[in-house]
């Protein structure tokens, strides 16, 4: 650990340029105030109600994420690079995700195996054959991005079905900019605040041919239980746009409409926070009370467009990740800008032969898993829990695949003993209309708060930090 | 607007409205009983509190008898009764987070702030002081939302959904004041009681908050049948019904014109203003002042039936 890099103070204790003002804020700044400040962004979290819910725990339906009042900050340049590398690999994504569900020339040309696609979970036979307006599959990608050195930066996941956290990238800056106006004077930040517009420009252009000029754009939540509500309603109120559950919507001869003060009216574009599988009980699973009977039908009549749309889950899974580098090359010609973490596919007998013995130093996860379950990271792990995780690979591997440890980046960070570096991630969110690629920059900055944890998610004990694209 | 938002500000407006109600009634009544008997007679004016709260049924179920700590209890903290303060702040609270998007920064920060507070407030005060300031609190904290939302929301249908629900559970509760204390405040000729009554009468105005007010518009000592021509048929008081009906019609006809139509609704709260507009107190002294509320409240509830129907579903 002790060889990782520190975003601020690089590997060797120098302070790296675009911290300069920071650091020597940081320096003057008493540590009280920081305390101070902390505790006044939480109490502002907490009035204005962002919180979440841990499935599973009864007693705490509504918590805070940690929040930490120090600021990620990245380069002018470091954005540029990322940006256009975020760009290029959403753009495959997309291309990757209408080319399953159509001609399947990435299968026939053999660099995906067929079976990893066909026995997929995540793969959705009604999709197939089936077209989606402006052929956009993925209008909103979170990609996880970790960082190692000063020029590499690795993509960790890929999130294409209904990636969350955007709420926070917004609300952090908003609470930073309240707390810390001085340190914003210091610095020339490039601004957040449009996303909202540029999501809705986004959603917009993707409405289906048969929407009037100005389409109706709705968010579908699963309601207020939902883990994300705070979140989808945070963003139906800057979109200005209905919040709208499944019984606010009805289907009438394959159109989609919302149940009004005036009568019905017609929906024309979705942004549906609802997973594939409950989206509409008559195509999917039929004990969803969430969804929409017969939204399927409207859908594949192409009479309302779903973002994202249905089956791009496809992507998020784990071993698919392991060849999007290919996915790259095979639709862009070009070589990838951010590159995969290097993965080892359980599925295949070398690779497992070879992870089954380097066990203690892997993180191994399972493909479709997500939120930091289900996971083993082989450094920190006991030893009856790598056994334990052996047996678990040994019986079922096509569900695993294990990375290298990688050595993620620090940021300086408040704790109980004043400020120390933790292990981030960053969370960018690419939105794809169907007239370009919009990225705001910065993104959700995720910290591991315990001292050498590398898990950064909110269900596990992770905060988050506003994060810092520095304009020129 | 989609009619899940507009039922959920309606019955949002609602509870805030009646938790500050309740607050009243409650306040009121410690004030009475707390009276040497000799002024005040030998009724349990805890009972009539429950009664006023319209939660007898309720209340008789799990109690035999009413006293101050019991009733205190069902209509501040209890969770088994739906329309405690504390549940009308929970349902209060869970209706705007169904709805913050139709909800100004200001009226979340209330409600929410409202219910956060409630917390440390836990199984009720142990002490009168304590109840007293939480029953301030909570008029308070009614005052706060509804201010925010006068405020700060923008005036199309959302506000005049949010405003119906006030008026509506406002003409509610002021027609239950009267249903329970119609007695109190019958003509001189028609009265038992005398003079004993006249804490009663101050009570019933405090529970409306109209105490002060009746001095300004009558400039006379309380009088019960000028007391009933204030909570019925003055415009000038904002709890009176005629006045819940101005504003009940009022944001009818705002939504109406929005909306480019009329409906059942409207008509039927224009039936109800119209009437009241029209009476004299002698007038409903004869033809019986039980039966003339009985049949407000019977209208009043068919009233949110028909904004429910024409509405919100």
């Amino acid at each position: 650990m002790s060889a990782c890099f520190d975003e601020m103070k690089g590997h060797d204790g120098g302070v790296r340029p675009p911290y300069d003002e920071l650091a020597r804020w940081l320096k003057e700044v008493p540590p009280d105030v920081l305390d101070y400040r902390r505790r006044e962004a939480e109490l502002l979290f907490r009035r204005i109600g962002i919180t979440f819910a841990v499935y599973g725990e009864a007693d705490s339906t509504e918590r805070l994420i940690p929040f930490d009042v120090i600021p990620r900050i990245i380069s002018g340049n470091e954005w540029r690079l990322l940006e256009k590398g975020l760009t290029q690999r959403v753009k495959a994504l997309n291309m990757f995700i209408k080319d399953i569900y159509g001609a399947r020339e990435i299968l026939r040309a053999g660099v995906i195996p067929d079976d990893l696609i066909f026995r997929n979970p995540a793969f959705r036979p009604e999709m197939s054959g089936q077209s989606v307006p402006h052929d956009i599959y993925v209008h909103i990608a979170g990609i996880d991005i970790v960082r190692v050195d000063a020029d590499t930066f690795y993509v960790l996941e890929d999130n294409a079905r209904t990636p969350s956290g955007v709420s926070y990238m917004l609300e952090n800056r908003e609470i930073m900019m309240r707390l810390f106006p001085e340190l914003f004077s210091r610095h020339r930040i490039a601004p957040v605040e449009n996303y909202p517009d540029e999501l809705l420009a986004t959603l917009k252009s993707v409405a289906p041919l048969t929407a009037g000029s100005d389409p109706n754009v709705a968010l579908l939540t699963p309601g207020v239980f939902n883990s994300a509500y705070y979140e989808h309603s945070f963003l139906a109120d800057k979109l200005g746009v209905e919040l709208v559950e499944g019984r606010d919507l009805l289907v009438k001869n394959e159109i989609v409409y919302m149940r009004t003060t005036q009568g019905l009216k017609r929906v024309d574009v979705i942004y549906r926070r609802i997973d594939d599988d409950f989206i509409d009980p008559l195509t999917f699973r039929p004990d969803s009370i969430l969804g929409l009977p017969g939204l399927m039908s409207a859908y594949q009549a192409g009479n309302v467009t779903l973002a994202n749309a249905v089956g791009t889950g496809i992507a998020d899974d784990k071993a698919v990740y392991s060849y999007m580098p290919a996915v790259v090359k095979f639709y862009l010609d070009e070589e990838p800008i951010l590159k995969n973490v290097p993965t080892w596919r359980c599925r295949e007998p070398e690779h497992l032969a070879y992870v089954l013995d380097h066990l203690p130093e892997l993180v191994v996860k399972e493909v479709h898993g997500s939120g930091g379950y289900g996971m083993l990271i082989g450094p920190t792990a006991s030893k009856i829990a790598i056994e334990q995780f052996r047996a678990k690979l040994k019986t079922a591997p096509t569900n695993f695949i294990a990375q290298p440890t990688l050595a993620l980046s620090t940021c300086p960070t408040c704790v109980e003993a004043g400020v120390a570096p933790r292990h981030v991630d960053l969370r960018p969110f690419v939105l794809s209309g169907s007239d370009r690629t919009r990225i705001v920059p910065g993104g959700l900055t995720r910290v591991a708060l315990k001292e050498g944890s590398l898990v950064v998610n909110s269900s596990q004990g992770g905060g988050t930090k506003d994060t810092w694209v520095l304009d020129g | 607007m989609l009619s899940r938002t507009a039922d959920n500000l309606y019955w949002l407006s609602r509870y805030v409205e009646r938790a500050e109600y309740l607050a009243r009634i409650l306040d009121a009544t410690q004030r009475l009983s707390s009276m040497p008997l000799a002024y005040v007679g030998t009724s349990n004016e805890w009972e009539s509190a429950v009664l006023t709260a319209g939660c007898a049924t309720a209340f008789f179920k799990i109690y035999d008898e009413a006293n101050e700590e019991n009733v205190t209890d069902f209509l501040a903290f209890s969770t088994a009764n739906s329309s405690s303060i504390r549940s009308c702040f929970e349902m209060a609270r869970s209706n705007a987070r169904a709805v913050r998007t139709a909800l100004t920064m200001e009226m979340w920060d209330q409600i929410n702030g409202t219910w956060l507070e409630l917390q440390r407030y836990g199984n009720g005060p142990t002490s009168r002081e304590e109840l007293s300031r939480f029953l301030r609190w909570v008029q308070e904290s009614s005052l706060r939302f509804d201010g925010s939302a006068y405020r700060t929301m923008l005036r199309n249908d959302a506000y005049w959904f949010s405003r119906l629900g006030v008026y509506i559970e406002r003409a509610d509760n002021t027609a239950r004041i009267l249903d329970v204390k119609y007695h109190l405040l019958l003509p001189d000729n028609e009265r038992v009681g005398g003079p004993l009554d006249y804490f009663q009468w101050a009570a019933i105005l405090r529970s409306v908050s109209a105490l002060t007010a009746y001095h300004w518009v009558y400039r006379d000592s309380l009088k019960p049948w000028l007391v009933a021509d204030l909570l019925i048929l003055k415009e000038e008081l904002p709890r009176s019904l005629a006045s819940c009906y101005e504003a009940i019609v009022r944001n009818l006809d705002a939504i109406s014109g929005a909306y480019g139509r009329q409906g059942p609704a409207q008509r039927q709260a224009r039936a109800v203003r119209t009437r009241l507009q029209n009476s004299r107190m002698d007038g409903i002294f004869q033809r019986g002042l039980h039966e003339f509320i009985s049949e407000f409240i019977t209208e009043t509830n068919s009233l949110g039936g028909a904004i429910t129907e024409q509405f919100l579903i």
